[in-house]
This record gives structure tokens, C-alpha cells and sequence, in this order.
């Protein structure tokens, strides 16, 4: 059926609509004209501009890559630098055929098939249509002329100037600055083309990875009429790139040489830190390699040494090595027994050379076996004592051992800009029964007190519980970068302060901590003894093999790599921190005989004068308050 | 011999008269088909050169003809009303798709267009909304009086959102900006009174503005500034523009020649057979060959405008004038994007674009068309 139609409504309708078509009519045509028109214009009135930009084989867009920011250290002097260096370029589109062009290539500059092969591999990773591809970096003079004589057999082959990276420090920041390299695949794919896409190198490691945007800036273009040949014959229109940020690092190049002097070429750590602003004042790992190699891509010889080298040298035993604190953590421990309420500063224990849990056979051993007799709390840090630290860890018990000692930092990343920091490890009763599927026994917590068993930090948590001891608990995240272009690093994360009930706890660690090196009972007093300063300090030994119960640490049957690592940390000067440091020395073995003076090397550099008296403003203003040994 | 001459020109016209009948007998505007033949296979030809003389691409888009072809035979045989009747049901159901798509892109952690059931079907359900959205406003509006009041044009309003938005999610913006104007369009061709016209477009002035130093971020404005000026950023979109234009230009008034354009052979200019055709067109044929295929789409459109206001139902009116329009906004859109006049959206240059879903919807659009004119009772001047 027909649906019904009102006649009067229709007709209405149907003069409404026509009136629109109509005008859409219009509107339809005035477009069109408007398309005639833009065509005109490109077609007739711009085509001989047009014509001639076809006949010249066309406008090409070459991106112009920033320049990447520059690095210095806390004081001005150059860490990373751009050099210019001359590279050869090959453009896939204008060789014909680019497997004999590079075939040429190698006969030119007399390569091997390796090389060939290397060429090959970077030519695949071209992006976009006509785009120059590096294939060789730092060219000789006589490459650039071999290139030069044999140009007329390389069509779609440059010489071309590039800036490339350039550390003049060479091995010292290997570790903190780390290294650009070529951008490989992986990281093709998640980088934004459009910015890098004049850019053939990225940060691989440390402030280089960590600060990539920053220091990269944003690339700029320039849109090119070439000949046929390629040759650029004039810029039509060209944007310039913004350069990446400067980074102003917080390390000091005097204290960083320093540090290494004072390692002495053993296999180690040392983190220095202010503990007023955490800047990373030095940050040494030894052995350490020359971040230049990376850069233009290091030879599969080369690389294979580094890598397999006995003393590895790639490792950053800074950020990523791990090792049972020790001794080193008493004083934390001791300050978050206070805090628990499980000691007091009067509180004293006997030790008799080794602790019994009630009801077990098992004798925990002080390290001095004849027994330190009765021990207070400053006494027990001072002689390092771990009777009582086992009765100490025993009250307290792992919940809350765990959760004092997480404040500290253990077994969480520390630092605000530092690439891959591992975690360190603070065990816990569901870290355990999720690794090993186990209940926490009762002896674990034990050992957990002087710092042994599962627990694992890194040199530069154990600075950082340094400078926490030195500041009273203030959490400033350890920083590598002071000012980026002139603007310091946020934190967009901060960690909580460690707040104590009494502020007189901090004093009370910190008064064992100088006991340790200027007592006439301390285990550093000889490092102590020659101080101009009083440091507070406290030594440590990392075990490499566990020694079997009843079994007698014996140096001459271990080998030397399985020999203990030394560990110390301590700040300076005692009444006013100014530095925090930590050292890590491999197969040391002891904490206080081989790691102490390497602390206090490292100290001197900072806060000595020409003279060999504290820098004026090092000068404290006050007395030590409540240290006198005998409370 | 007299009796002979006479049934000569009796037969001559009754032939005529006979095959006037059969195409009318099949539902199909002989207008309308005529020049589409003409535009396809001149895009064959243009396809052949752009595709770098690729036959497997051409007899893919042959056939995808063929099949668009027989679509819009089939469209053409039923009565408007019967086709009124299911674009309820047609809307919700296309709704729902795309609603399956929006899940399917956020579960495959990436976006999605497809509907895809390997071995059974592969379809874009975007594609069915471009006449799906204007048939389901008309047949809204063919029942509401004329011209549309402010609550019919809410649900109006509603009614299109719902799609746009979530082909916009796809994200998909050529095609959820052709629904919108589809729909839109009949809302036009309604009547709706120019003082609402013209104030939502005035509104949509300082919301922009407000939106523009209150809400968006910097790295957002940047990208609303590349989008509507490609060229400031040579090393994404702009390179494209760049390189349309120069084959565009080069080709002058009549053009390099048939498989004679520079440019759009090496490469230079990507998606040389897809949305970029036209430059190849540009260069190949100069400003003769583009202004021909223009007069083909007006004379298309003019057809489509005098089928709008013949129809004899409303909802045949609103329909028919919506989907000439929105032929003519996938016209525009494309060359002016091509040519430097306007962002770049995907949007193909209908017909001659290469691609299966695109000639398939349109060829279907021309089908209802079809079905409109030819469903009439009574036959009014042709």
C-alpha cells in the first residue's frame, strides 16, 4: 500500500528540498571552481617552477640533525664533546646497484668481506626513500682520497661531515657518563622517526641513556633541489634544529682521579655524595674502558676482549654489583633498634665470642673469638662486635629489621638519573617463602644484623646509608646531573625521610662510627690516626664463599679471586658532614686494613687545602657533642 | 514494400521504446551508469600507470567493479520503502560492529579497522555507516514534519555521534568525518533554518579558541598545527604534499603523458595508486585530464540532484540529496588534500582510488539512487 500522503505537507516538503538542492547545487559548483582554480595555479601559473623541480630530479627534504648537548663536570671541564669526523654515506636509490657500488667499495679501500658484511647489514637500515646511509665512520685523509680518485665508479656514494660523540676523559666516566652507540633495531622501532631521522647514534648507558631526550634536542630540516647526481644545488627553505640540552654533571674530574689514584689499580667501588644535596661528587669502577670505542661501533675482536677480560671491565660495579653489606650496616641497625625501643644507649650485652638462640645448639660467632666481654652500643660499633648485634637483630626480629632497614634504602633504586641501578636485596618473610617456598628461621635474622645472609646491596646504597647517617635520615636521591640546561633534576618520586623519635639516636651511631677510627680501641685507628679531620667510619667484609660451621677463614688456602670483598663506608668532617663515601675493593679482604684508607684518600682530595689543613669553609664550628667515649 | 518500410520504423522505435523498458525493467538510470563506466574505466588506465603497470592490482580493481556493480543492480531492485524499513535494524546492527572493532583494537593492544573471519569475511564496518548513517537520518526525519524541530535534531545529532565517535577511536578521521557529513546532509537537504546553521558554526569559534589556551597541551597544539599546515613538518605528512605538488605542477595543461610522469614513478610520492591517485592523474594529464574527470563528477552529481528532487517519498528526497553530497565531499576533500588546500585526511578519490571496500560502499550509494528513481508510481519528465 501506498503510505499516506498529505497532499498540502508534500508539496511544502517538496519546495523546501528543491530550494536546498539548489543551494547545494551552488555551493557544489563554487567548490569546484575553487579546485579548478588551485589547479590552475600549481598546473599553469607555478609550473615552470614546478616543471624545472621534476626536470632537475626534484626537492628533496634532508633532515638536519641537532646537535646533541654537551657534558661537563661539576666545575666546567669537558666530558663529552662532539667532534667532527668524515664519514661515507651510500644513497641505495642512486647506486644502481648497490651490491656491486659496495663491492667497489671494499676493493677501493682495500676491506675485507667482514667489513662487507657489516656495510651490508647498516645499508639495510636506511628509512626513507633517497636517504643517505653512513656505512664507515672516522675516515683517514687517504680513505677520503681513494673515495675521491674512485668517484666516478661510485655513483650514490659521500664523503660526508658528521659531528660524532667524543669523551676527551676517556676511561674516567665510563661508568656514569656511559656511551653513545648506533641505533639498532630494537630501538628503531620505538624511537620517533620523524626526530631521529638525521640521527644515527643514541645513549646506550648511563647519563647518555638516561638523559636521551634531553640531550638529543629536536631535528631540523632542509628541503634541497638536487641534480640527478644527487648534488644539492640550492636550499629552498630550511629549518635549523634545536640542540639538545647542556648537563652540568655533580662529579668533580679532581676527586673522580683522585678516587682511582687511590684504588690503586685493585678491582673495586668508590661513591662519593654530598650528604647536604646528594650530588654524586665521584663515581669509580675499576677496571674501567675507553667509552670512544663504542661510539662508531666497536671491532667483534675489541668487544669480545672487554667482554670476557677475567677482570670485566664492562661491569658497573657501582650500580649493578651486589654484595652482603657486612659490617658496614651496623650503624643503621643500630639506629633502628633505638628507634624500635629494643635497646637503649645504656643497654648491654656480654659477649663471650659467640651468640646461642635459646633452645640451639648452633654458636653464631663474634669474628673475635676470645669474646669483647660487656659491650654498649657505641662500644659494640666501635669494636665492630657481633655478639651484639646478633641479640640486637634477635629483638627486633626480621618484620621489623625489614622494614627499618628497607628506609635505608636496601633493596630499592636509590638514585634519581642513573641507568639500570640494580636493586640490592632486604630479605623479608614473603621474599623468602615466594623465592624458596620456605618459613623464615629464626637464625637468618641473625646474620641479618651484621649484615650477612641474604641481604645485598650496592656500593652506592651503601653511600647513600652513608649520607643518611651523615644527615640524619634526610632523603635526597643521589643525582649524577646538577643542572640541565641550567635547570636541576626533579624528583618526581621522593623518598620519605627517616624520622626518629629522639634526633639523638643519629648521634649515638654516629658516635660508634668515630669510635671505629679514632678510639684507641677502633679496628680503622691507624687510618684514623693520620686524619686532619674526625671521620666516622665503619669498615665491613662482603663473604665470595661461605665458610662451613667450626671452619677457620684461612687466606692463604682461598684463592685470591674467592678471597673476601673489603667494604667501608664513613662520612666527614665528623661534627659536619661535607662528604659521604663507600668503598667496594674486591678479594680486599679486610674492611678496615684496605678499604679505610681508600675512604680516607678520597675524603682528603675534598677537604684538604693545598696546605694540608681542612678548607676553610670545611672548618666545623662546633665541638663534637656528647663524644667522649665514656657516657 | 510500403508495408515493409512501415514496420521498419515501427520496429525502430519499438526497439527503442523496448530498450528504455528493459533498463527501467532492471531498475537501473542509464545516466548514472554511463558515466560511471566511463569514470571506471579511465581509472583503469590511471591505475596502470600509478601502480607502476601492476595487472594484478588492476583486475582486482576490475573485478571489485564487477562486484560493486552487481551490488548496485541488486540495491537498485528493491522499493525505497522496503529499504526504509530496515535501516533501523541495519543501524543497530552497524553500531554494534563498530563497537566490536572498538574492543577488538583495544584488546589487540593496537588499532583496528576489520571485522575479520579468516576464511568467511574481512570487512570494514566503518565503510557500510557512510550510507547507513544517512539512510537511518532520513528515514528519522521522513517521519517528522519539515523542517526539523530542536529536539528532532538532538536525536539527529545523537544518532550520528554515536558512529562518529567511535570511528573516530579507530582511529579512522577521513571516514568518521564522510558519516558525519553524510548524516548532516540530510539534516540540509531537511530544511534546518540557517540561524542554527550559522550559529553552531559561530559556536564552534570560541569553543575552538577556549579549547585552544585552556585544554590542549603544547605537544597537542603541535600536532593541530601540522595537521592543518602539512608542510610544516616535511619529514612526516608534508613530504607528501611536497611531492604532490611538484607532480601536480610539472604536469602543466596537458600533461607528460601516459605512463610519462617522473614523479610518481620513483617513488617520490607514496600512496601513488591510493589516496595520492590524483597527482599521477595531475601529472600525466595535466590540468585538461583533471578538469575532464571533474565535469564526469559534476555531471554525476547533477544527476544525483535531479534524482533528490524528483523523488516522490521524503525519505527518497533526504537520501538521494545526502548521498550526492557526501560523493561530492569525498571529491573535494581528497583534491584539495592532494593539492595543498586542505589537511591531509584519508579520504580516496572515489572511483579511481584503488581499493575493493571504498568502490563497493559507493557503487552501493549509486544503487539506492538508483532504486529512488526508478520505484516512482507515476513517471514523471525524465
Amino acid at each position: 500500500m501506498p503510505q499516506p500522503i498529505r497532499l498540502k505537507d508534500h508539496e511544502k516538503d517538496a519546495s523546501l528540498v528543491r530550494r536546498r538542492v539548489i543551494v547545494g547545487a551552488v555551493v557544489v559548483v563554487l567548490l569546484t571552481l575553487t579546485l579548478v582554480a588551485r589547479l590552475y595555479y600549481l598546473q599553469v601559473i607555478q609550473y615552470d617552477y614546478h616543471s624545472t623541480l621534476s626536470e632537475n630530479n626534484r626537492v628533496h627534504v634532508q633532515p638536519i640533525p641537532p646537535t646533541r648537548g654537551l657534558i661537563y663536570d661539576r666545575n666546567g671541564v669537558i666530558v663529552a664533546d662532539n667532534r667532527p669526523s668524515f664519514s661515507l654515506t651510500v644513497t641505495r636509490e642512486r647506486t644502481g646497484d648497490w651490491q656491486s657500488v659496495l663491492d667497489t667499495i671494499v676493493e677501493v679501500l682495500q676491506l675485507s668481506e667482514e667489513d662487507r658484511a657489516i656495510f651490508e647489514k647498516r645499508m639495510k637500515q636506511g628509512r626513507r626513500p633517497f636517504e643517505p646511509v653512513p656505512i664507515l665512520f672516522e675516515l683517514s685523509e687517504e680513505q677520503i682520497a681513494r673515495i675521491a680518485v674512485n668517484q666516478f665508479r661510485l655513483p650514490g656514494v659521500e664523503v660526508v661531515a658528521q659531528l660524532v660523540r667524543h669523551y676527551p676523559q676517556g676511561e674516567h666516566f665510563a661508568h656514569s657518563v656511559g656511551y653513545v652507540g648506533r641505533i639498532n633495531e630494537a630501538e628503531l622501532k620505538r624511537l620517533d622517526p620523524v626526530n631521529y631521522s638525521g640521527t644515527h647514534h643514541i645513549g646506550k648507558t648511563g647519563i647518555e641513556r638516561f638523559y636521551e631526550n634531553e640531550l638529543h634536542g629536536q631535528v631540523g630540516y632542509e628541503e634541497v633541489e638536487t641534480n640527478a647526481r644527487g648534488r644539492v644545488l640550492r636550499v629552498l627553505k630550511r629549518t635549523d634544529p634545536t640542540p639538545g640540552k647542556d648537563i652540568h654533571l655533580t662529579l668533580d674530574i679532581k676527586l673522580q682521579e683522585a678516587a682511582e689514584a687511590a684504588l690503586g689499580g685493585r678491582r673495586g667501588a668508590v661513591v662519593a655524595i654530598d650528604p647536604a644535596n646528594g650530588d654524586v661528587l665521584a663515581m669509580v669502577s675499576q677496571p674501567s674502558f675507553d667509552p670512544n670505542l663504542f661510539v662508531t661501533g666497536i671491532g667483534f675482536n675489541a668487544y669480545a676482549a672487554l667482554r670476557d677480560s677475567e677482570d670485566r671491565p664492562l661491569f658497573n660495579r657501582v650500580l649493578r654489583g651486589q654484595y652482603p653489606p657486612g659490617s658496614t650496616i651496623k650503624p643503621a641497625v643500630a639506629v633502628s633498634g633505638l628507634e624500635a625501643g629494643v635497646i637503649t644507649p645504656d643497654t648491654r650485652v656480654f659477649d663471650p665470642g659467640y651468640y646461642q638462640l635459646p633452645n640451639y645448639d648452633h654458636k653464631y660467632r663474634n669474628w673475635n673469638h676470645s669474646g669483647d666481654g660487656w659491650l654498649s652500643l657505641e662500644t659494640a660499633i666501635m669494636r665492630s662486635n657481633d655478639t651484639y648485634f646478633y641479640e640486637l637483630a634477635h629483638r627486633m626480629g626480621i618484620d621489623r629489621l625489614h622494614d627499618y632497614l628497607s628506609r635505608f634504602g636496601i633493596g630499592r633504586k636509590v638514585s634519581l638519573d642513573m641507568f639500570e641501578e640494580a636493586e640490592g636485596l632486604m630479605p623479608s618473610r614473603e621474599w623468602k617463602r615466594a623465592r624458596y617456598r620456605q618459613a623464615w628461621f629464626p637464625g637468618e635474622t641473625l646474620i641479618l644484623g651484621i649484615g650477612q645472609g641474604y641481604m645485598q646491596a650496592t656500593p652506592l646504597q651503601l653511600a647513600q646509608t652513608a649520607a643518611l647517617l651523615a644527615n640524619h635520615g634526610k632523603w635526597i636521591r643521589p643525582h649524577l646531573a646538577k643542572t640541565i640546561e641550567d635547570q636541576p633534576p626533579v624528583d618526581e618520586n621522593p623518598i620519605p625521610d627517616i624520622l626518629v623519635r629522639d634526633p639523638k639516636f643519629w648521634d649515638y651511631a654516629r658516635n660508634g662510627m668515630v669510635q671505629v677510627m679514632h678510639s684507641a680501641r677502633g679496628t680503622a685507628r691507624r687510618v684514623g690516626e693520620t686524619a686532619a679531620y674526625h671521620i666516622a667510619g665503619k669498615s665491613g667484609t662482603a663473604q665470595v664463599v661461605a665458610i662451613r660451621q667450626g671452619e677457620k677463614y684461612d687466606r692463604n688456602k682461598l684463592q685470591e679471586r674467592h678471597r673476601d670483598h673489603a667494604l667501608f663506608i664513613g662520612f666527614a668532617p665528623a661534627e659536619k658532614p661535607r662528604i659521604a663515601v663507600s668503598v667496594m675493593i674486591e678479594n680486599g679482604e679486610s674492611g678496615s686494613g684496605v678499604a679505610a684508607p681508600v675512604v680516607k684518600q678520597v675524603m682528603d682530595a675534598w677537604l684538604l687545602g693545598a696546605d694540608g689543613q681542612l678548607k676553610p669553609e670545611y672548618v666545623p664550628n662546633a665541638p663534637l657533642e656528647n663524644l667522649d667515649g665514656q657516657r | 514494400m510500403g508495408n515493409g518500410n512501415f514496420d521498419r520504423t515501427l520496429s525502430d522505435q519499438d526497439v527503442m521504446r523496448r530498450r528504455a523498458t528493459l533498463l527501467q525493467r532492471l531498475h537501473v538510470d542509464g545516466i548514472l551508469l554511463t558515466l560511471l563506466l566511463v569514470l571506471a574505466s579511465g581509472s583503469l588506465f590511471v591505475l596502470y600507470s600509478a601502480s607502476g603497470r601492476d595487472w594484478d592490482l588492476l583486475i582486482k580493481q576490475a573485478s571489485s567493479f564487477g562486484l560493486g556493480l552487481l551490488g548496485m543492480v541488486v540495491i537498485a531492485q528493491f522499493e525505497p520503502r522496503f529499504l526504509a524499513r530496515w535501516v533501523p535494524p541495519a543501524y543497530v546492527v552497524g553500531v554494534s560492529l563498530l563497537v566490536v572493532v572498538d574492543v577488538m583494537g583495544h584488546n589487540a593492544m593496537g588499532a583496528t579497522r576489520w571485522i575479520n573471519i579468516p576464511g568467511v569475511i574481512r570487512f570494514q564496518p566503518a565503510e557500510f555507516m557512510k550510507i547507513i548513517m544517512p539512510a537511518t537520518i532520513a528515514w528519522y526525519m521522513s517521519k517528522r514534519s519539515l523542517p526539523p524541530r530542536l529536539k528532532h535534531l538532538a536525536i539527529s545529532l545523537l544518532l550520528i555521534g554515536i558512529p562518529f565517535v567511535l570511528i573516530i577511536r579507530q582511529p579512522d578521521l577521513g571516514t568518521s568525518l564522510l558519516v558525519l557529513a553524510s548524516g548532516a546532509f540530510v539534516l540540509f537537504i531537511g530544511g534546518l533554518r540557517w540561524r542554527w546553521i550559522i550559529g553552531a558554526v559561530t559556536a564552534v569559534i570560541p569553543v575552538a579558541v577556549a579549547m585552544w589556551f585552556f585544554v590542549m597541551h603544547d605537544y597537542q597544539k603541535q600536532r593541530v598545527l601540522t595537521f592543518l599546515d602539512p608542510e610544516s613538518d616535511p619529514l612526516g605528512t608534508g613530504w607528501n604534499i611536497i611531492q604532490s605538488k611538484a607532480a601536480i605542477g610539472s604536469g602543466g595543461v596537458f600533461g607528460k603523458g601516459w605512463l610519462l610522469g617522473t614523479q610518481s614513478h620513483l617513488d617520490f610520492l607514496p600512496e601513488s595508486h591510493t589516496d595520492f591517485i590524483i597527482a599521477v592523474l595531475g601529472e600525466e594529464f595535466g590540468l585538461v585530464g583533471v578538469c575532464l574527470l571533474l565535469l564526469i563528477y559534476l555531471l554525476l552529481i547533477g544527476r544525483g540532484l535531479v534524482i533528490t528532487a524528483q523523488a516522490q517519498t521524503l525519505f527518497g528526497k533526504l537520501l538521494a540529496g545526502s548521498l550526492t553530497m557526501t560523493f561530492f565531499v569525498y571529491v573535494f576533500v581528497n583534491i584539495g588534500m592532494v593539492s595543498g588546500l586542505l589537511p591531509v585526511v584519508g579520504v580516496p578519490l572515489p572511483f579511481i582510488s584503488y581499493g575493493g571496500t571504498s568502490l563497493v560502499t559507493l557503487l552501493s550509494g549509486f544503487g539506492v539512487l538508483m532504486s529512488i528513481h526508478t520505484h516512482r508510481k507515476w513517471i514523471a519528465q525524465v
